[in-house]
């Protein structure tokens, strides 16, 4: 079937394809430009290589089970995604997490931002050419990484942040590891601003390409660096503040003219806008109260021992649960029994605490929030990411949507690269971030 | 106190138009009549509200009751730092609605996102056509009747 760019296309214009297999595609979308020699008269964005039936698939699974999937939506910020949800439902259910969880997932989430900020400016800048800021970038992502990872036990598909809290607490190298990563990524930024910020190369693909007016960005339900590059000053954590954000001391950075410099530019202030989030949280972090165990019994052990009578010894969990034993759980979890995890060493000593476990997991019991709907949104790596869920009572998300923010930028390319050069779709493509996970869910 | 009063300055305008206003979870949130949709968006953006953002568009499929779908819009202002919820039903004998595109940018890609997985027909819209499915795709996958293993391949799979 013709698209519409194919039938309104002029006889004597060229139809050119670039994507869905084109290496500054990122992936998984199509642009059809319509060319006279170079530039674009016209082109059509195509959506959807990428779909996966993410809102349909949750409709089949629980509310706990479904986590997984959400960091696979955008993947290089996969802990603000769960994030979202996971407050989404908290929401619903009324559940507040404990201070020293509020103040993990406010860390992971701005240290999720950066790499997110990262990924994007440094695909952006080898796209352009600039392939030693790329490396510098991809360096200090990668000792973010080793945080998130020491932590979390994954790289990307965490499945950290849990209904009620956080699935762990911080492992016990996490502040040098931090450190570590805050010096570095400090020194990247640097060494980038030394790079580009004055590049004549990289000024003259960004500055004033890709423009976009403020009417235009609000029409189009911009939101996040891309909005603020218009100096429209919206941020979801200064707007509507959840967690701790507003105990904390930071600014927003805006930009002035909406071209894909000024998007480039408040991504990098809103790097060290993070880092200092980081520092800050980090020093208020409320101190865990748990003591260090050391020689537990091994689980078989311990449920052989708890036949005979009610155990109550330490018990060694597998590696996997690092940080999640019980007495871990006041400073990470919600008190409120039935919508967090029962703790293992209850189940696998304890008949209660087995009959918890299974009233937790089994299908048709577990979290089951009152019948409505709900619309929470958090501030994520493109801007506002929201989730809107519908439940019937029962133990599955009746409908839940996502408000993509890159969706609402991406539909935005037909109009800022028309009348351009073709090259300039690849630095305006590139200062959006598009993620084909998010985007086509 | 200020939340309050634009869905009243709403209901005083369209009387006819708003069924029922409330507040679900902090949020304000009004059902209207469908016919009234279009003069009520225009009048949350160019009104006293300046509701001058559409921050999301979505559609639930209530397979089991009468006016069998309901659109969802979310509606935000960034002077007042507010958010609304308009919500009107659809039956399934009439699956027009009026389309948004004329007062927000981003309602063309979000109509045609609902137009392909429920079936809704935006009635105004320039081009609508499928967004994330492919041309000859069958049915609408979002719908509750829309089986979750159903497969459509383009090129048949391998046994």
């Amino acid at each position: 079937m013709p698209t519409r760019i194919q039938k309104q296309a002029r006889p004597d214009t060229m139809l050119l394809n670039m994507g869905p297999s084109h290496p500054a595609m990122h992936g998984t979308i199509r642009i059809m430009l319509e060319l006279d020699g170079e530039r674009i008269l016209n082109s059509e964005v195509e959506v959807g290589y990428l779909h996966r039936g993410f809102e349909k698939t949750c409709e089949h699974r629980t509310y706990f089970n479904l986590l997984p999937y959400t960091d696979r939506l955008n993947y290089v910020s996969p802990l603000i995604n769960n994030l979202g949800y996971v407050m989404t439902v908290e929401k619903m259910l009324g559940v507040e997490a404990p201070e020293r969880a509020q103040y993990i997932r406010v860390l992971m989430s701005e240290l999720s931002r950066i790499s997110d900020h990262l990924t994007c400016l440094a695909a952006m800048a080898m796209e352009c050419g600039a392939f030693t800021a790329f490396l510098y970038k991809m360096k200090a992502r990668e000792f973010l990484w080793d945080v998130i990872e020491q932590t979390t036990g994954a790289r990307m598909t965490t499945s950290y942040i849990r209904i009620g809290g956080v699935r762990a607490d911080l492992h016990p190298g996490f502040d040098s590891a931090l450190k570590k990563a805050v010096e570095e990524t400090r020194g990247v930024l640097k060494d980038v601003h030394g790079l580009l910020d004055k590049n004549k190369i990289f000024l003259n693909r960004t500055r004033d390409v890709g423009v976009i007016s403020r009417e235009d960005a609000v029409s189009y339900g911009w939101t996040g660096p891309c909005l603020r590059s218009t100096g429209i000053s919206y941020d979801v954590r200064k707007a509507h503040p959840y967690l701790v954000y507003d105990k904390l001391k930071w600014d927003v950075p805006l930009g002035e003219r909406g071209d894909n410099f000024d998007r480039y530019m408040v991504r990098m202030k809103e790097m060290e806008q993070s880092l200092r989030i980081i520092e800050q949280a980090a020093v208020r972090l409320p101190k865990s109260s748990r003591a260090f165990i050391a020689g537990g019994l091994p689980p078989d052990e311990a449920i052989k021992e708890s036949r005979h009578r009610r155990f109550r010894k330490e018990i060694e969990l597998s590696p996997n649960l690092e940080g999640s034993e019980e007495s871990h759980y006041p400073d990470i979890l919600a008190s409120d029994k039935g919508f967090v995890v029962p703790p293992k060493e209850e189940t696998y000593t304890s008949i209660e605490g087995l009959i918890d476990h299974f009233k937790f997991f089994m299908r048709g019991h577990g979290l089951r929030p009152p019948k409505g709907e709900v619309y929470f949104s958090v501030e994520g790596g493109n801007g506002e990411l929201g989730y809107y869920i519908v439940s019937d009572g029962t133990d599955r998300p009746y409908r839940l949507h996502l408000r993509a923010p890159c969706f609402h930028v991406v539909s935005a390319l037909e109009q800022l690269i028309r009348g351009r050069y073709v090259a300039d779709v690849i630095p305006t493509f590139g200062s959006m971030n598009m993620i084909g996970g998010e985007l086509d869910r | 106190m200020e939340e309050k009063a634009i869905l009243e300055l709403v209901r005083i305008e369209f009387p006819a138009g708003v069924r029922e206003t409330a507040n679900s979870l902090g949020d304000e949130v009004a059902v209207i009549e469908k016919g009234a949709l279009l003069q009520i968006a225009a009048f949350l953006r160019d009104g006293p509200g300046k509701f001058d953002m559409l921050l999301d568009l979505t559609c639930v499929d209530y397979a089991r009751e009468d006016p069998r779908f309901e659109m969802v819009y979310h509606f935000f202002s960034l002077s007042r730092n507010q958010r609304i919820r308009i919500k009107t039903r659809l039956g399934e004998g009439d699956l027009r609605i009026s389309s948004l595109t004329s007062l927000w940018k981003n309602a063309d890609w979000l109509e045609r996102e609902v137009y392909d997985l429920f079936g809704i027909h935006f009635e105004g819209h320039p081009d609508l056509r499928r967004l994330f499915m492919y041309d000859g795709f069958e049915g609408h996958p979002l719908r509750k009747d829309y089986p979750l293993r159903r497969r459509q391949p383009l090129i048949r799979l391998k046994e």
